[in-house]
């Protein structure tokens, strides 16, 4: 059986993670040790939490070189999710401006409501809008919605690392992909069905 | 476009779901992990499980208990009551919530709102209000299920929360709960005026045409209800539908699976 380890960087929930990928008939270890990341064949980064103390977090517990390097030299699928995948960005702003991994060209930045009246934080169900095929929305309807619960944004330097976006305070990047390297802004763990499609594909990499 | 969410509320006390008519009187009606799985497999947007009785007893929530019900929800879940310090914060986070409400701490000490804002960032803090309509008209904000007048105007209150980092504001009339005459629609727009974050409106919904109100008059970005799903036959699906043939955005479940329960 595949085995997945979710980075257990201490920034929140892991709990629904873990069941949800479970329910996907994964072998699910959820941990702190950076050693682990050796013994696995899929990562996944979860996290909510401001951007500089996830930074600082993984620096600090040892996850930082040992996730570059799995995401990099031995191409291991790696999926980050809301704080996971902003923090593939170069640079954060979040809590003062911050170096993130640098896995895909980007910065993160804070929604500024447009309309004036739109309210941040970006709260509930909101669509995909497919802009690029990928297999880990492979069999999900283009418009699908997805459950998002964030303030800040990624802002992607090439438009080939986004695989979707989302209509709010303009468009901004919901899913991003580059190789065996993927970030999704919403919770697939808390999007039921689609959520658990988005899960599997990710899972059969 | 953002969907405008349909959440049921469960009140949970002394292990069983209960509720009540202005936050008294409470009626038992049945156990909560069935209600949460029931949910569950209806793709409901979100649900609020809040205990009522943390806060009256001074005592911690039960995280054995919440560990036990997030494990049967995939779908987002607001755990609340007896919130009153980042600790208890962040073992309800562990035991599986998405977001958590504080209602009477936010109002004993109010830096909790920025400290859990800091820690665990805005959207995962709901600060929940309950008010009350006072001879002139005003709202007044109550703490301690609805006991303790705090002074505080609605108005005023709900933009110092939002000023210290609250994520999104459940704004709940204590008069209009659990009687099903609709929403305090003045008293949920007082509150939509003033602040820019989103705000869940909850207390009166009984029949489908409340929920609309709160959308469309009192401008809420979300509806929250129980009396109307413990009492009546009426679902959060059919409120979707009901919104969405009046023109409100809600999120796509898949009918025919829903039906197939």
């Amino acid at each position: 059986m595949m085995k997945v380890l979710v980075i257990d960087y201490r920034m929140g929930n892991l709990g629904s993670v873990r069941r949800s990928l479970e329910e996907c008939g994964a072998d699910v270890v959820c941990s702190e040790d950076p050693q682990d990341i050796k013994s696995v064949s899929k990562i996944i980064l979860p996290g909510v939490g401001s951007f500089r103390d996830g930074i600082e977090h993984l620096n600090k517990m040892g996850w930082t070189e040992e996730i570059l390097k799995a995401a990099t030299q031995d191409k291991v699928p790696f999926l980050g999710i809301c704080l996971g995948m902003q923090l593939l960005a170069d640079k954060g702003s979040e809590g003062g401006e911050t170096e993130g991994l640098g896995l895909i060209a980007g910065t993160v930045e804070k929604f500024v409501p447009d309309p004036p009246e739109t309210r941040v934080p970006h709260v509930g169900w909101n669509e995909l809008v497919i802009s690029q095929s990928t297999p880990l929305l492979a069999g999900i309807p283009n418009r699908s919605d997805f459950y998002f619960v964030h303030s800040y944004h990624f802002v992607a330097q090439d438009s080939k690392d986004v695989a979707a976006t989302t209509p709010y305070c303009g468009d901004f990047v919901s899913v991003v992909a580059r190789q065996n390297i993927f970030g999704t802004q919403f919770h697939p763990e808390k999007s039921s069905k689609a959520g658990f499609r988005l899960l599997r594909n990710f899972l059969s990499l | 476009m953002l969907k405008t969410r349909v959440i049921p509320t469960l009140l949970w006390k002394n292990e069983g779901l209960v509720k009540g008519v202005g936050f008294d009187s409470w009626r038992r009606i049945g156990a909560v992990l069935p209600a949460i799985k029931v949910y569950n497999m209806r793709e409901v947007d979100e649900l609020m499980l809040l205990d009522i009785s943390a806060s009256l007893e001074n005592r911690e929530p039960d995280y054995d208990s919440v560990s036990e019900y997030s494990a049967e929800c995939f779908v987002p879940l607001t755990l609340g009551g007896g919130v009153c310090n980042i600790e208890i914060i962040r073992k309800l986070l562990l035991a599986g919530a998405d977001k958590i409400t504080i209602n009477s701490a936010a109002f004993e000490k109010p830096a909790l709102i920025t400290q859990a804002a800091e820690r665990f960032g805005s959207q995962c803090i709901v600060v929940s209000i309950d008010a009350k309509k006072k001879a002139d008209g005003s709202y007044e904000c109550y703490s301690r299920g609805g006991a303790k007048p705090t002074g505080k105007e609605v108005g005023v209150w709900a933009q110092e929360v939002e000023q210290r980092g609250a994520g999104e504001i459940l704004i709940t009339s204590i008069e209009k709960d659990g009687t099903m005459q609709g929403y305090d629609l003045e008293l949920i727009r007082q509150v939509t005026q003033r602040v820019k974050i989103p705000v869940i409106a909850s207390g009166g919904a009984g029949h489908l045409e409340h929920f609309l109100e709160a959308v469309q008059q009192g401008k809420a970005s979300a509806v929250a209800a129980a009396s109307i799903f413990h009492f009546t036959e009426r679902t959060p699906l059919e409120v979707k539908q009901y919104l969405s043939q009046n023109g409100i955005l809600v999120r796509d479940v898949h009918f025919e699976t829903v039906h197939s329960l």
